[in-house]
């Protein structure tokens, strides 16, 4: 029964061995030996396999280059790594917005977004949304309009909503909701941060 | 009062937007190992054999730890624990264990664990017990004089806390003295609680919470983790780190108990209530669940009451204090009773409230409220949401394709006296510059901030200028930050050394000017004579004076005999429902509480929107759901499990009372972290009944049980 299910790709290797190296559940874990430095087949084309490869990041400005294993998250290099703990891990599986940093400018889920996938390219963090002593607009305008409580789903907020006020420098109230739909405050603050989210609006329109 | 009572910004509203701020899960330390819990699976199994040695066997697992033999009571339970370099490593350690489980009979369903036949989920011991009995008067006699009689049942469901940031603790050895770190909302408590079960002496251990990602009761004593880093950290001799899962937050570290409460309510045609009866079945797990009898015995006029409530044990984790418990549960069904009782004798349910409105506890039977501004908060509250616009009979309104509109209101009391003998310091250095310390912990209520302002107002400065320390048991005593007691604790407690230490102030100035200390006043960081403004020196060469830090401590005096201290709210909601999907949609919200004096109008209104958030979606969305089967939760992940977002939130008004108590403490403040999360579910239930005609009864109000209701209300007609 179970050779049966065995049928060989146009990579030569096997649906079944792949998912095994895989292991189950976790995304990307650890790639059978043989494949390593290979390319398989997809549908998208041939493409590398890394059990690890050095990336180079650019973190807040700042250029960094680092070993990650393939199924590291963006998530876990910025925290265990990069020492920016600023970014949180509240749900761990894109469900609550606590870990959002900008990726060449738009919000992602860094849980959800593996580390070899930003090689290259450019992430900001809570940390690097201030210039020097200068506050953003966002977070002068949590601050002033009491945007959080426990302040644990904040940093995720304030680049959910930097990114939003990019694009959309004078959004409707609804467009705040939905905006910030993909954000979870347990303690339940979202009313303050509808203000806050106007009030750095206006900041960033007189800036 | 210059500052007390405005809104002032968080002192530490900085170091939280720009990322610096370090919570629990934020720390690493010089060679620290990661700790994973083995848990069991199953609802109810013996454990016939369980091994280590594979485990430890694993490069990289530095300790590992037995931590349960015999019977396994609950799915979630642990089991064993590994300490290893890091999580990957750990969590194959645990995979390595081998155990043997035998099955045993379990239930996990309240309904099910009170039947005869039902497992017993506690050896020799029965699944129902008494919890709670209440009475006066004669409710026999009172259900005679009625006019109307109206009886229903309510139910409450199970939610849990799910604090963003998860249950965790940082455990490192200092020689004999253990140092803990742990997001918490009781530093001193922990501190005790690990000294008993470590046997080891208070004086070697030390607590500290740096900022921390919420609690809402769950995180309010010692937890097994936490014993579990200090062994493992002890075992392995490097400092040991346990972050809890979402999944295990959902399985191990409590919820708000479910209640199924049935009333009987008497009134005459007038509303005068005579009789009030309520009986409750609780379930909190291997916990017990809550007792509903406070609000309902206490809130309204009535000389015949009579509760009877009992406790169902089932195979699940027991549950903990969440944010008001019993009162939540209790506000539910007793502000739904008298929205229905309301209905009965076609009477403004508002009207029906002021009708039996009491000025001492008990239902106007005990004794006298030391303030009371539940009258105000009917005003304003009906004000901000223009409480004429409601249906005047439920489901009256006029139709809007499937939606219909309908306003809501509930009452709430709660304590919030705070605790005498609660301690802080005050600490001038000759710089100038100001420390208070107060071994409480701010969790996010903005306790920090209050700490300042306080001792900012008694020192003539502004809060930016005070430096503040909390969050440590080396600290000096206060209470657990759950209660509602942090603020009327603290800040009387800060006011205290604060009036001391102006007071020595003016001593050392008076000495400089050559004038009577009671002629000196403190401002803008001058002190200047009264009787002679010629006469000034500035803040700096006072403080030169002291000549060495001082430092002055304060507490929390007691609280007057004769009176009973207590919160009180009043909320409106208005609401739009689908008759057609069962969906609701909540559209204003108005919040009116009498917390006393408000020590920081920003973050009051914070703690406000935040309660009147949570209600909502306890009210309409959150309910844990087992697995009749397996015991285990089905939806311990954060999109299963139904949390509000910024979509299902409006505007909400929020006023307070400007009625001070005169007695209860040296400020007038009483507490606010519980009082915004009692009626909120309850107001929004009655505005849903005011729009469809039928009260839901049930809490999540979820689709499928508004369609219920409606086909109850079709079937009764």
């Amino acid at each position: 029964m179970e050779k049966k299910l065995s049928q060989k790709t146009k990579g030569g290797v096997t649906r079944r061995d792949f998912i095994k190296g895989m292991g189950t559940g976790a995304i990307g874990t650890a790639v059978l030996p043989p494949l390593l430095g290979q390319t398989v087949a997809t549908r998208k084309g041939r493409v590398p396999v890394y059990d690890r490869k050095t990336i180079t990041l650019t973190v807040n400005g700042q250029k960094t280059t680092l070993e990650v294993a393939a199924n590291e998250t963006l998530l876990d290099v910025l925290r265990g790594r990069l020492e920016l703990t600023g970014s949180k891990k509240i749900c761990d599986r894109g469900e609550c917005g606590g870990c959002t940093v900008h990726l060449d400018g738009d919000p992602v889920y860094a849980c959800m977004f593996l580390a070899i996938r930003a090689d290259g390219r450019s992430v900001k963090t809570v940390e690097g949304l201030a210039r020097g002593d200068r506050l953003h607009p966002v977070q002068e305008a949590w601050i002033e309009k009491d945007g959080y409580q426990c302040g644990y789903c904040t940093p995720g907020f304030l680049m959910a909503v930097s990114a939003l006020l990019e694009k959309n420098p004078d959004p409707t109230r609804d467009e705040i909701r939905q905006a910030l739909s993909g954000n979870l405050c347990r303690c339940g603050n979202y009313a303050k941060i509808y203000a806050a989210v106007e009030t750095a609006a206006r900041k960033m329109k007189g800036a | 009062m210059n500052i007390i009572g405005k809104a002032v910004n968080r002192v530490d509203g900085r170091e939280i937007v720009t990322g610096r701020a370090k919570f629990t899960h934020d720390l690493t330390f010089p060679g620290m190992l990661v700790g994973k819990i083995l848990r069991s699976p199953r609802a109810a199994a013996e454990i016939v054999s369980l091994d280590l040695a594979p485990a430890l066997a694993l490069p990289g697992v530095k300790a590992a730890l037995k931590l349960k033999e015999g019977k396994v009571r609950y799915a979630g339970e642990q089991i064993a624990a590994v300490a290893a370099v890091d999580e990957a490593t750990a969590e194959k350690a645990l995979g390595l264990i081998k155990i043997e489980y035998k099955s045993m009979p379990f239930v996990v369903d309240w309904e099910k664990a009170r039947a005869s036949d039902a497992p017993a989920v506690r050896e020799g011991k029965p699944n129902v017990e008494p919890l709670n009995d209440y009475a006066r008067g004669d409710v026999e006699k009172g259900f005679a004089e009625a006019d109307v009689v109206v009886e229903r049942t309510y139910r409450t469901g199970f939610e849990i806390h799910h604090p963003t940031e998860t249950h965790g603790s940082i455990a490192l050895w200092e020689g004999e003295h253990l140092v803990v770190y742990d997001s918490t909302q009781n530093v001193h408590g922990v501190r005790d609680g690990l000294a008993r079960a470590l046997k080891h002496p208070a004086a070697n251990v030390t607590v500290i919470k740096t900022y921390m990602g919420g609690g809402f009761g769950s995180k309010l004593g010692l937890n097994e983790y936490t014993v579990v880093a200090a062994n493992l950290a002890k075992q392995a001799g490097r400092p040991v780190k346990i972050v809890l899962t979402r999944r295990e937050n959902a399985m191990c570290v409590g919820y708000r108990p479910s209640t199924s409460q049935t009333y009987k309510v008497g009134a005459k045609k007038d509303g005068t209530l005579t009789a009030l009866q309520m009986t409750n079945v609780a379930s909190g797990g291997l916990g017990e669940g809550d007792d509903v009898t406070e609000p309902v015995a206490d809130i309204y006029r009535c000389a015949n009451c009579k509760t009877d409530e009992q406790t169902v044990f089932t195979n699940t984790c027991a549950s903990r204090a969440t944010r008001a418990p019993g009162h939540t549960q209790g506000d539910f069904g007793l502000e739904g009773v008298m929205d229905e009782l309301a209905a009965a004798l076609d009477m403004d349910p508002l009207e029906l409230r002021r009708k039996n409105y009491s000025t001492k506890n008990r239902g106007d039977t005990g004794v006298p409220y030391s303030s009371k501004a539940l009258d105000q908060c009917y005003d304003l509250g009906a004000k901000a949401i223009g409480w004429e616009r409601r249906n005047k009979k439920p489901g009256g309104g006029a139709a809007n394709g499937p939606w219909r509109r309908g306003l809501g209101m509930a009452t709430s009391i709660w304590a919030g006296a705070g605790v005498p003998g609660t301690l802080a310091d005050i600490v001038l250095y000759p710089d100038t510059s100001v420390e208070v310390v107060c071994g409480t912990q701010d969790i996010g209520t903005g306790t920090k901030t209050h700490m300042a302002v306080v001792a900012a107002e008694c020192l003539g400065m502004a809060p930016a200028d005070i430096t503040v320390k909390e969050g440590s048991s080396d600290y000096p005593w206060a209470p657990l930050s759950g209660g509602s007691l942090t603020t009327p604790s603290v800040a009387p407690a800060v006011r205290d050394a604060g009036l001391k230490a102006a007071a020595r102030l003016r001593e050392v100035a008076a000495v400089r000017l050559k004038v009577g200390a009671d002629d000196i006043v403190l401002a803008g960081r001058r002190f200047s004579s009264k009787s002679d403004p010629s006469k000034s020196a500035a803040y700096a060469d006072v403080f030169r004076d002291l000549r060495r830090e001082t430092v002055f401590h304060g507490e929390r005096g007691g609280l007057p005999e004769g009176f009973a201290y207590n919160t009180f709210g009043a909320h409106f909601a208005e609401v739009e429902v689908n008759v057609e999907t069962g969906q609701i949609r909540v559209l204003k919200y108005a919040a009116a509480h009498d917390s006393g004096q408000i020590v920081n109008r920003l973050t009051a209104e914070s703690q406000v929107v935040g309660g009147v958030t949570q209600g909502l979606s306890a009210g309409i969305f959150e309910e844990r759901v087992l697995d009749d089967a397996t015991g285990n939760p089905v939806n311990a992940n954060l999109r299963d499990y139904k949390i509000a977002t910024a979509l299902d939130i409006p505007e909400i008004t929020t006023v307070f009372a400007d009625r001070i108590d005169p007695r209860i403490n040296n400020i007038g403040a009483k507490g606010l972290g519980e009082p915004p999360r009692i009626p909120s579910s309850a107001a929004i239930a009655n505005a849903v009944f005011n729009a469809i005609g039928v009260h839901v009864g049930e809490i999540p109000m979820t689709p499928q049980r508004v369609l219920e209701a409606l086909k109850r209300k079709e079937a009764a007609s």
